[in-house]
């Protein structure tokens, strides 16, 4: 599925990581997931969480540079290649993958991973089947369910 | 929209006005000789005579006086008149050792009213404008020269004084504003603020604005102009010479014209002090021609201009200074290479996507400066991607390098991470111990 993804720009410095994490702490956000690209300079924190409207509105008051990307949000089951099934799809079709990063889910046989892609809808046609619609995910009632998953 | 303040001043004809001008230069020299030991010595030191300065051209005979002639006669050893005489005393805004002090009389201050009044009309505003004035009051010379200037108009003015910005927006809301008076980084400060507070920047009363005291770029001018929806006037002076109102930017907005009746430019090579032709860019060199308590005979602004004298299209006559291009002390000397802050500033606002919060960092490592430009990373120029913001470094890099000739290391530092300053912007910190 489409989920939106926070980004948020980090200078490369001590404590600057923690001054984010600091801010989602007081407002009790939490995370389903975290990954941390940098260089020299400075980093790109993305995270996973409830409502990220909600926290994204937060963290720019907090004085942060934000931005929500769309994502593709995929189950993985813990088999040998079932990975490589799931990619193989976009390969075939081209498209191509900006960055991945992978996290548990509660149950011991599948894993989240999260895959930016250069055409996001195609993407999740591709690994859903044909069939599937590529709207943001949203709950009976129309509304962003209370986790992702 | 030809409307003068003082229209036969504003549109003399030139013979006129050199003529005026002469007459004005030949007496001011005669007084200082005869009444004021820092001139006369400095003559002296030269074999001149009143008599010899004949013309406007033999000016040039004259020495030039420079902020440090000002700190070696702390406080008082410039002025002309008796301190009763004197009915007020400012305080250059200069940060570097003792403050220059400057005194006016009743009549110097009538004069300084004269030209912030004629500056004001050009910029636009009249009887019915509302003006806040956003410079500091003090003895900083913006906050008061703009008041009286837009007293003597009769426009309504708002003496709020500069900070407190919240407090600022508010009573540009209700008061229904028309005009500020302020320095053009604080102006766009206040639009970042105003948005922050949930406030369209465009959607207040405001028309123009009065921005002066720090040099600032044309692309500075459209970020103003399109983020306040104002039309954004530059206005030039100098504690030194009188203080807000020496030089008024026009509808036309293509160069400030000067007020010569009093006060004569010259541009000078910073280097060798020789004196330049219309068209060529150097140092201004002032002349006060009627000011009473501190007249200042060549004075060394230090800010870099070209003088025009085309016939501009708003039918004044008076000549027109180019926008400030930096400073001659402001400059940096990076590895041999002259380096302006401005330059670094109409660079990244050219990208288009950066705010222009920025600030340059020099040191020296090895015997060799390096310069390293922060810049504050904005929405519109964040990319979830690190090649994308990659991309931006190394674009505002190769831009910089083509630009000042002298290569930079970019870095993109978090929003609100530069201080930021309500009145002159620090755009310079040199740590090199030389």
């Amino acid at each position: 599925m489409i989920i939106n993804q926070l980004s948020v720009f980090v200078e490369n410095r001590p404590g600057t990581l923690a001054e984010v994490l600091g801010v989602l702490n007081a407002h009790e956000i939490n995370m389903r997931a975290m990954a941390l690209a940098d260089t020299a300079d400075f980093g790109i924190l993305r995270i996973i969480v409830n409502e990220p409207e909600k926290v994204q509105h937060i963290l720019r008051g907090a004085g942060f540079t934000v931005k929500a990307t769309p994502v593709l949000a995929i189950l993985v089951t813990d088999y040998p290649g079932s990975l490589f099934e799931q990619l193989n799809k976009l390969s075939a079709a081209g498209v191509n993958v900006e960055y991945v990063y992978a996290f548990a889910a509660n149950s011991s046989e599948k894993a989240r991973v999260v895959l930016k892609v250069d055409n996001l809808t195609l993407a999740e046609r591709l690994i859903n089947g044909e069939s599937q619609k590529s709207e943001p995910y949203r709950d009976e009632l129309g509304s962003a369910p209370d986790f992702y998953w | 929209m030809n409307t003068y303040w003082n229209k036969p001043a504003e549109t003399m004809e030139r013979e006129e006005m050199t003529s005026l001008q002469t007459g004005r230069l030949k007496e001011i020299v005669d007084r200082l000789y005869r009444q004021q030991p820092f001139y006369r010595s400095k003559m002296q030191a030269e074999g001149l005579l009143p008599e010899d300065v004949a013309t406007l051209e033999d000016i040039r005979k004259l020495p030039f006086t420079t902020k440090q002639d000002m700190r070696d006669n702390y406080p008082y050893g410039l002025f002309a008149v008796p301190m009763s005489e004197i009915v007020r005393i400012h305080a250059s805004s200069g940060t570097t050792g003792r403050p220059t002090v400057v005194g006016y009389t009743k009549r110097d201050i009538g004069i300084w009213s004269e030209v912030a009044a004629r500056s004001l009309v050009a910029a636009g505003l009249s009887r019915q404008s509302c003006i806040q004035v956003a410079y500091g009051y003090g003895l900083f010379t913006g906050g008061l020269g703009i008041h009286y200037g837009a007293e003597l108009l009769g426009a309504s003015v708002i003496p709020i004084s500069s900070g407190n910005t919240a407090r600022q927006i508010m009573l540009m809301k209700d008061f229904g504003t028309t005009a500020l008076a302020c320095t053009p980084s604080y102006a766009l400060y206040l639009a970042e603020t105003m948005r922050e507070m949930g406030i369209d920047p465009r959607e207040t009363s405001l028309k123009v604005g009065v921005f002066g005291a720090e040099p600032w770029s044309e692309r500075m001018r459209q970020e103003i102009e399109s983020q306040l929806g104002i039309r954004a006037i530059d206005i030039y002076g100098l504690s030194e010479i009188i203080g807000p109102g020496v030089a008024i930017e026009c509808c036309v907005q293509d160069g400030l014209h000067i007020s010569e009746d009093h006060f004569y430019p010259e541009i000078i090579n910073p280097v060798t002090g020789e004196v330049l032709p219309d068209g060529e860019k150097g140092e201004l060199v002032i002349t006060t021609l009627t000011k009473e308590g501190m007249p200042m005979i060549r004075y060394r602004t230090r800010d870099l201009t070209v003088l025009h004298r085309e016939k501009c299209a708003c039918g004044r006559t008076l000549v027109r200074m180019s926008k400030v291009l930096g400073r001659s002390d402001d400059m940096l000397i990076i590895r041999g290479v002259n380096v302006f802050p401005s330059q670094v500033e109409s660079v990244l606002l050219s990208i288009g996507e950066t705010s222009p919060h920025y600030q340059l960092i020099v040191d020296r490592k090895d015997n060799l400066d390096h310069l390293t430009v922060l810049v504050e990373i904005t929405e519109a120029m964040f990319s979830d991607e690190v090649r994308g913001l990659e991309h931006l470094e190394g674009k505002i890099k190769a831009e910089l390098a083509s630009v000042l000739n002298v290569s930079a290391t970019v870095r993109l530092v978090g929003p609100k991470t530069i201080e930021r300053s309500e009145g002159k912007a620090k755009r310079v910190i040199d740590n090199r111990k030389i």
